[in-house]
């Protein structure tokens, strides 16, 4: 027997909505099937199960918030299968989230918590976002009307409320698949942001590297390709910077507990703006393994996902460090805030046209500035410039990637 | 195709790609991926769009002449859409 619970996904989360079941009782599951859909304020995540198993028992009804940690199903794992094996994130966000709450005693701290039930008083339904948001603005939230899909009160319906607009009629509207509460994200990266400035004891480090040898090599393999199959220039640079993390194992993992726990694989969380405001960073898994073309229609796919819905759970649970890229409308330059518990993001500026000097004379080129945020606590400033000089030659010799 | 079927093309593939835009308030000589905010990987997506629907290769050199909606009109005549 095990107990599958709700996923942390990512350092912000405190709780999720189950909206739908997709397996039922007695149904055979194994690693890597998606279970159930949550809604997060990364919009709707299909949940993946870690595990070869029969589902005994549904204990989360659809509908309803569940903290993370809490009990969503119970499971008959198969012969004497390996326990799952838990991904890093959920325990510095349990104790994240248990350090926010009212503070009760310690022991309980990293400890899965009991099965949730959604918090009521009365017939009211209540999610902890809004009791929280409620509490602080002196609001009764059992006074709102709950447009939630379960009829529960939300944080929208808080801040509704203190807008002091009058509550939408309960009928609502349902979830709309991939859709995400732009509210909720904002607080959730202003919470996460402001952990990493908080905690974090940043060091910067930049570069500007010559891109012309990368968009030649770019045109010329895009050249006579069909739009399907050509590649844009961020697949070169992610490929660079996975390839560099091999030789910098102390930038690519995570500080938990007062100490730096390098990852196994290189799963590049890219951060990916969406419509409508905030950001998500789910994670390429492997970039150091990938072959271009395929890096380039992972990269397409999760960028779809990311806007229109179906990011999986494991995407947003395990990237190991987070590259941002401005892209060709941004701006010149980025000095990124790293997204606790990594300990490291690079963020690459626009590519632009710029006098250069090689072979003595000053020339035009496409140049590009590479920078790194790191944690102090887990690396030096020598290991990030090492880093970061990796990423360049790699660029220059684009034949290599 | 007529100029407005391939402005109603153009406006189907953008609206999956920016589904908050409002093309009535478009200017057909502004920059279109200013105008929407778009950026390389939508275009991409876009121009993969406007490929599949009427067989046009739109070579990377090209993208420069699809700036607007009346580039784009003009060049897709022109490469006989």
């Amino acid at each position: 027997m095990s107990d599958f619970t709700m996923p942390s996904l990512g350092a912000d989360m405190e709780s999720g909505k189950l909206v739908e079941w997709l397996v039922k009782p007695g149904d055979t599951v194994s690693k890597g099937d998606i279970v159930a859909v949550v809604e997060t304020h990364k919009g709707a995540i299909d949940v993946e199960i870690f595990e070869e198993a029969t589902v005994s028992e549904l204990c989360a009804g659809e509908g309803e918030t569940v903290k993370v940690g809490g009990l969503l199903a119970r499971l008959q794992t198969t012969g004497d299968a390996s326990p799952p094996s838990a991904p890093p994130m959920p325990e510095a966000t349990a104790t994240e989230a248990e350090s926010r709450a009212p503070k009760k005693s310690g022991p309980e701290a990293a400890a899965p918590r009991p099965a949730f039930q959604i918090e009521r008083t009365g017939r009211k339904k209540v999610s902890p976002a809004a009791r929280r948001l409620a509490a602080e603005l002196g609001i009764d939230p059992e006074s709102l009307t709950g447009t939630g899909i379960d009829g529960s009160v939300s944080f929208a319906d808080v801040e509704l409320a203190r807008a002091g607009a009058p509550t939408p009629k309960a009928a609502a509207a349902p979830v709309r698949r991939g859709g995400f509460d732009p509210a909720e994200m904002r607080r959730a990266i202003a919470a996460a942001m402001t952990r990493s400035k908080r905690e974090i004891p940043h060091y910067y480090l930049s570069n500007t590297v010559d891109m012309t040898a990368s968009l030649g090599w770019l045109s010329r393999y895009n050249e006579g390709r069909p739009p399907t199959e050509r590649m844009l220039a961020a697949t070169l640079l992610l490929k660079a910077t996975a390839l560099a993390l091999r030789k910098a194992p102390q930038l690519n993992g995570f500080w938990q507990d007062d100490a730096f726990r390098p990852a196994e694989g290189i799963h590049i969380g890219w951060a990916i703006s969406l419509r409508g405001g905030g950001l998500v960073s789910p994670a390429i898994h492997d970039v150091d393994t990938l072959a271009l073309p395929e890096l380039m229609a992972r990269l397409r796919d999760l960028v779809a996902r990311a806007r229109s819905g179906g990011l999986r759970s494991s995407e947003l649970m395990d990237a190991t460090i987070t590259v941002t890229s401005l892209g060709e409308r941004g701006a010149d330059s980025v000095t990124g805030v790293i997204y606790p518990p990594q300990v490291a993001i690079i963020g690459f500026g626009r590519i632009r046209e710029r006098p250069w000097v090689a072979d003595g004379a000053v020339q035009p080129r496409q140049l590009i500035d590479v920078s790194l945020a790191a944690d102090h606590r887990a690396s030096d400033g020598h290991a990030g410039g090492r880093l970061l000089s990796t990423i360049e030659t790699l660029l220059l010799e684009p034949d290599e990637l | 195709m007529t100029d407005d079927e391939i402005r109603k093309l153009v406006f189907d593939i953008l609206g999956g790609i920016a589904p908050e835009a409002d093309f009535d308030l478009l200017d057909e000589d502004e920059e279109l991926r200013e105008a929407l905010d778009i950026d390389s990987m939508d275009f991409l997506n876009f121009i993969t769009g406007l490929h599949q629907a009427t067989g046009v290769d739109i070579p990377e050199n090209d993208y420069a002449r699809l700036s607007t909606l009346t580039d784009i009109v003009a060049y897709l005549r022109q490469k006989g859409a």
